[in-house]
C-alpha cells in the first residue's frame, strides 16, 4: 500500500487558453512508491496537467510542491533536474542509435574529464546492471529501431530510473501495447514502484487502473472531482464521476424523419486500424460516433471519404456500390467530410473567405474552364449572410478569422459542394459556445433537408444532445450500437473502455 | 479571444501589408534605375535600355515556369539546363539532321515539356521528397546530354522562322517584348480566371486541403512542372533567335536569376502567395542591377556575390511578411 512520503502535492492550479478554461483549481498529491492514475474524459485537462507538471506550461494559478520544494517558474530542464520525468505516447528516443546511447543521451560518460572521448565500456556496463535489476532481457547494445514498441518504452522508463527520477508520468503507456506487454509493462511500474518511485499513471483503460493503481484521480470538464483509494472504489463509481454532469440545454435537438438509407458500408477494414466496421446511415439521421482517441472513429471517416486506402470493405451511397480511391471520388458521390483540424486539413489559411468556400467542385462556377468571377462572389456571399459569418469581406484571408468563423468557412464549401451526407468530425472543437449553438442549427437545417450526417465528437454530451443513435467504436472495432433514447454517459464510456456492463 | 474588431483591423493590415508590399518592389525598381542613371550616363540610353529589356525577356520567360514551381512550395533548378538541351535538340533535328524550321522548333519545345514532365513525375509518382532534388538531378542530367550530343560544340545557322522570336521587330517592338507582353497577361488570366489556375494556388497553399476537397493534387503538380520546362525551352527558343546559335552552356544559372527575380516579386517560399504581375518586376529589377554592375565595370565575380545576397534578402522578407499575414 502507499504509505511513503508525500512527493508531490499540487493545490488550486489553473490555467486558461485565450479565454478558455483548461484546468479550474485542479488538486492532486502523489505519494512516493504509488501508482497514482488520473482518469477524465477527451478533453477534461489531463494533458494540460501533465504538461504543467513537466513545467511545459505556466500555471495561471496554484501551488505545485515537488520533493518538498515549492517549484516556481518551471521550465521542461528544470522540472527535469528536479526528478519528474514524462514518458510520452510518443516516444522520445533515436531509433538509430543503441539502447545505451539513449539512455546516455547528454549525460554521457567521458574518459578524461570534459573531452569528447566516451567512456564506451563503462555505460554499457551500467546500462547491463540497471537492466538486469528492472528485471528486462533488452541487450544494451540493440539499436532501438530493432525494439518492438513494447520493448522501446521499457527503455524509456530504464532511462527516467537511471536518471533518479523521483516522479515518472506516463501518458497512455499501453494505448499502443498488445495485453501481453502491457502486463510486461506492469511489472516494471510495479518494480519501479517498489523503488520509492511514485508513478503518474493516464489510462483510459480503467480495468487496468483497476488491477494495478493505487489510488485515482478523476479530471472532469479541468476539475479534479475526486481522488479515490482503487481497493475501496469500483469501476462504475469512476466511470459515474468522470461523466457526471447535467445535460444542459446546449443542443437544441430537432429530430427530423427518417428515409431511406443513404449510406452503407460493410467489412470496412483498414490493417492495424479498423476491423469489419458496418453500418447505415438514413436519410434525416444524425449518427454520432462514438469512442475514444485512437478508437477509430476518424479513420473511419477517412476511408470514407476516401483521404485513406481501404484493404477492404464495400461503400454504398444510395444503394450503389461506389468505389473510392481518392477523395474526389467520395466528393462525386455527394460526400462531404469536414475534417477535426481546419487549419491543417480543412482550409488554406493565406486565401480568401471566397476561395477557400468555393474550392470544392470548383467547376460548378466556370463556363467550360473559364471561372465566372461575379458567381463566384455571389454564391460565396449569400453564403456568408446565411451562416452569419463574421468577416470584413469575402476577400479576406481565412488565417486572420476566428476559430468559430473559420468552421463556418469550412461548412460553407460543403454546402456549397452539394453533398448529401455530411461527416463532421469534431465540428464545435475550439469554437466557443454561440458559434457551437450555430453549429448544431444548421445540423439541424441539414437533416430536416434530408441529408444524412455523421457526427464524431470527443464531448459525450455532444454526441447524447445531437445525435439519434450513436456507434461507439473501441480499437477499431464497433463495440455499441444504440439508439439515442437508450444511450446514456455511462453506457458510452463502458462500451468505449470496452469493459462489460455488470 | 481577440474581439470581432481587433480581427477586421488585422485582416485590413494583412492586405495593406501586402500592397504596400507591391509598391515597395516598383519603387525599389525605380530607385534603383534613379541610382544607375545618376552612377552611368550610359544607363539611359536607348540602346542600353534596349539591351536591358532584351537580355530581361529571356529571364522572364524563364521566370514564368519558376513562379509556378515556387507557387506549390516547390522550386525548379533545372530551367537553365533544360533551355540548353532543348534547343540543342533543335539545333541537332534542325541544322544536323535538316528538318524544317517548325518541326525543329517543335521538337525544342517538345523537349521541354517533357523534360519538365519528368520532373513532375519524380515528385509525384517516384515521391521523391522535394522538388529541389529531382529537379538538381535533372539540372545535371539535362546540361550533361545537351554536352555530349554536339561534343559541346555549338549549332548556328538557323534559318528565319527559327529566330524571329529572338531577333524580329514589329514596328519597332522587338518581337520578344510582344512574346513575354502576351505570356504574362495571359498566365495572370490562367491563374486568376480559370479552375485549374486556381487549383495551383490551392495546391501550394495547402496540399492536404486541397487533396480533400477533391483536387488532384499529383495532376496539378505535373501540370506546374511541365509548364516550367515548356517555358524554359520557349526562352531558349528566343535566346537562340538573339545570337542565333545554340550552345550547350547557354541558360548557366539562369535558375539562379529567376529564383531571384520570383521572390523579390513577393512568391513566398512556403507556396500559396504571389502574383505573376510582380514577378515580372522582379524579372526587371535582377536585369537592372546586373546591366548597371556591368556599365560600372563591376567585377562579375561581386555580380554574383549580389544576386545571391538579393536572394537572402528577399526571403528573409518574406519569412517576416509570412508573419504578419497569417497572425493566428
Amino acid at each position: 500500500m502507499s504509505t511513503g512520503k508525500l512527493l508531490l502535492q499540487a493545490t488550486g492550479i489553473c490555467k486558461k487558453f485565450s479565454g478558455v478554461v483548461a484546468l479550474d483549481h485542479v488538486s492532486l498529491d502523489a505519494k512516493a512508491g504509488e501508482i497514482h492514475a488520473i482518469a477524465g474524459e477527451n478533453g477534461a485537462g489531463k494533458s494540460t496537467l501533465i504538461k504543467i507538471l513537466t513545467g511545459a506550461y505556466t500555471p495561471d494559478e496554484g501551488k505545485i510542491i515537488f520533493d518538498g520544494e515549492e517549484m516556481i517558474h518551471t521550465d521542461p530542464r528544470r522540472a527535469m533536474q528536479a526528478g519528474i520525468a514524462c514518458i510520452y505516447q510518443e516516444l522520445n528516443l533515436i531509433p538509430h542509435l543503441t539502447v545505451t546511447e539513449n539512455i546516455f543521451l547528454g549525460r554521457e560518460y567521458r574518459l578524461v574529464g570534459h573531452t569528447n572521448v566516451l567512456d564506451r565500456s563503462r555505460m554499457r556496463k551500467e546500462v547491463g546492471e540497471l537492466m538486469r535489476e528492472l528485471g528486462l532481457a533488452i541487450d544494451p547494445d540493440a539499436r532501438i529501431a530493432t525494439l518492438g514498441v513494447g520493448q522501446q518504452q521499457m527503455v524509456e522508463i530504464a532511462r527516467s530510473v537511471r536518471s533518479n527520477a523521483k516522479l515518472i508520468i506516463m501518458d497512455e503507456p499501453t494505448s499502443s501495447l498488445s495485453e501481453k506487454d502491457a502486463e510486461e509493462l506492469f511489472r516494471i511500474v510495479h518494480r519501479i514502484k517498489a523503488r520509492g518511485v511514485a508513478v503518474l499513471f493516464i489510462s483510459h483503460r480503467l480495468d487496468e487502473m483497476k488491477n494495478h493503481c493505487d489510488r485515482v484521480t478523476i479530471l472532469r470538464d479541468g476539475s479534479s472531482v475526486a481522488t479515490l483509494k482503487i481497493a475501496e472504489t469500483s469501476v462504475d463509481e469512476i466511470i459515474k464521476l468522470m461523466v457526471g454532469r447535467d445535460i444542459t440545454n446546449k443542443y437544441p435537438k430537432v429530430k427530423a424523419t427518417w428515409g431511406d438509407v443513404v449510406l452503407a458500408v460493410e467489412g470496412l477494414t483498414r490493417k492495424g486500424v479498423l476491423h469489419d466496421i458496418s453500418f447505415e446511415l438514413h436519410a434525416g439521421e444524425v449518427l454520432g460516433l462514438a469512442g475514444l482517441v485512437g478508437s477509430g472513429r476518424t479513420e473511419t471517416a477517412r476511408v470514407i471519404a476516401g483521404a485513406d486506402p481501404l484493404d477492404k470493405g464495400r461503400i454504398k451511397v444510395f444503394g450503389k456500390e461506389v468505389r473510392i480511391r481518392e477523395p474526389r471520388d467520395s466528393i462525386d458521390a455527394g460526400i462531404a467530410f469536414l475534417t477535426e483540424n481546419r487549419k491543417e486539413q480543412g482550409l488554406i489559411l493565406i486565401q480568401s473567405v471566397e476561395f477557400n468556400s468555393t474550392m470544392v467542385k470548383m467547376e460548378q462556377y466556370a463556363k467550360g474552364s473559364i471561372l465566372d468571377l461575379a458567381k463566384l462572389k455571389a454564391m460565396t456571399e449569400k453564403m456568408a449572410t446565411g451562416l452569419r459569418l463574421r468577416a470584413a469581406s469575402v476577400k479576406m484571408p481565412v488565417g486572420q478569422l476566428s476559430g468559430g468563423n473559420q468552421q463556418k468557412v469550412v461548412i460553407a464549401k460543403w454546402l456549397l459542394s452539394h453533398a448529401k451526407i455530411f461527416i463532421f468530425d469534431e465540428p464545435t472543437r475550439g469554437i466557443d459556445v454561440g458559434a457551437k449553438v450555430e453549429v448544431y442549427r444548421l445540423i439541424n437545417e441539414l437533416v430536416a433537408g434530408g441529408a444524412g450526417i455523421i457526427i464524431i465528437c470527443s464531448e459525450m454530451d455532444e454526441v447524447l444532445g445531437m445525435a439519434d443513435r450513436i456507434l461507439v467504436m473501441h480499437e477499431g472495432r464497433i463495440t455499441a450500437n444504440m439508439m439515442r433514447s437508450d444511450a446514456t454517459q455511462e453506457k458510452i464510456m463502458y462500451a468505449a473502455s470496452n469493459v462489460s456492463v455488470n | 479571444m481577440t474581439s470581432v474588431a481587433d480581427q477586421l483591423e488585422k485582416g485590413k493590415k494583412g492586405s495593406m501589408t501586402e500592397r504596400l508590399y507591391s509598391l515597395g518592389v516598383l519603387l525599389s525598381l525605380l530607385l534603383l534605375c534613379l541610382i544607375m542613371s545618376f552612377l552611368s550616363n550610359r544607363f539611359l540610353t536607348m540602346d542600353n535600355l534596349m539591351n536591358v529589356a532584351a537580355q530581361a525577356a529571356v529571364s522572364a520567360i524563364v521566370s514564368i515556369g519558376m513562379f509556378l514551381a515556387i507557387l506549390t512550395a516547390g522550386i525548379d533548378l533545372s530551367v537553365g539546363s533544360i533551355l540548353a538541351l532543348s534547343t540543342m535538340v533543335m539545333g541537332v533535328v534542325g541544322v544536323n539532321w535538316g528538318f524544317g524550321p517548325y518541326t525543329s522548333i517543335l521538337a525544342c519545345l517538345a523537349t521541354g515539356a517533357f523534360l519538365g514532365l519528368c520532373n513532375g513525375l519524380m515528385l509525384t509518382q517516384l515521391r521523391l521528397p522535394h522538388p529541389f532534388i529531382s529537379t538538381l538531378g535533372m539540372q545535371k542530367m539535362a546540361r550533361g546530354i545537351a554536352l555530349v550530343i554536339t561534343a559541346a560544340a555549338p549549332i548556328s545557322m538557323f534559318p528565319e522562322p527559327v529566330t524571329y522570336l529572338g531577333s524580329a521587330s514589329v514596328g519597332g517592338i522587338p518581337v520578344s517584348f510582344v512574346l513575354v507582353a502576351v505570356l504574362y497577361i495571359g498566365m495572370y488570366l490562367f491563374l486568376t480566371r480559370t479552375t485549374t489556375g486556381r487549383y495551383i494556388y490551392a495546391v501550394g497553399g495547402n496540399k492536404e486541403a486541397s487533396r480533400l476537397s477533391g483536387i488532384r493534387v499529383n495532376g496539378i503538380l505535373n501540370l506546374v512542372y511541365t509548364i516550367s520546362g515548356f517555358t524554359a525551352a520557349l526562352a531558349g527558343l528566343v535566346l537562340a533567335g538573339r545570337v542565333d546559335a545554340v550552345y550547350p552552356l547557354a541558360g548557366l544559372d539562369y535558375e539562379t536569376d529567376a529564383i531571384a527575380a520570383v521572390i523579390i516579386g513577393g512568391a513566398s517560399f512556403f507556396g500559396g502567395v504571389g502574383s505573376i504581375g510582380n514577378t515580372i518586376i522582379g524579372v526587371l529589377l535582377i536585369a537592372v542591377l546586373r546591366n548597371g554592375l556591368n556599365l560600372l565595370n563591376v567585377d562579375s565575380a561581386y555580380q554574383t556575390f549580389a544576386i545571391g545576397a538579393v536572394i537572402i534578402v528577399a526571403v528573409a522578407v518574406d519569412v517576416v511578411r509570412q508573419k504578419f499575414m497569417v497572425a493566428r
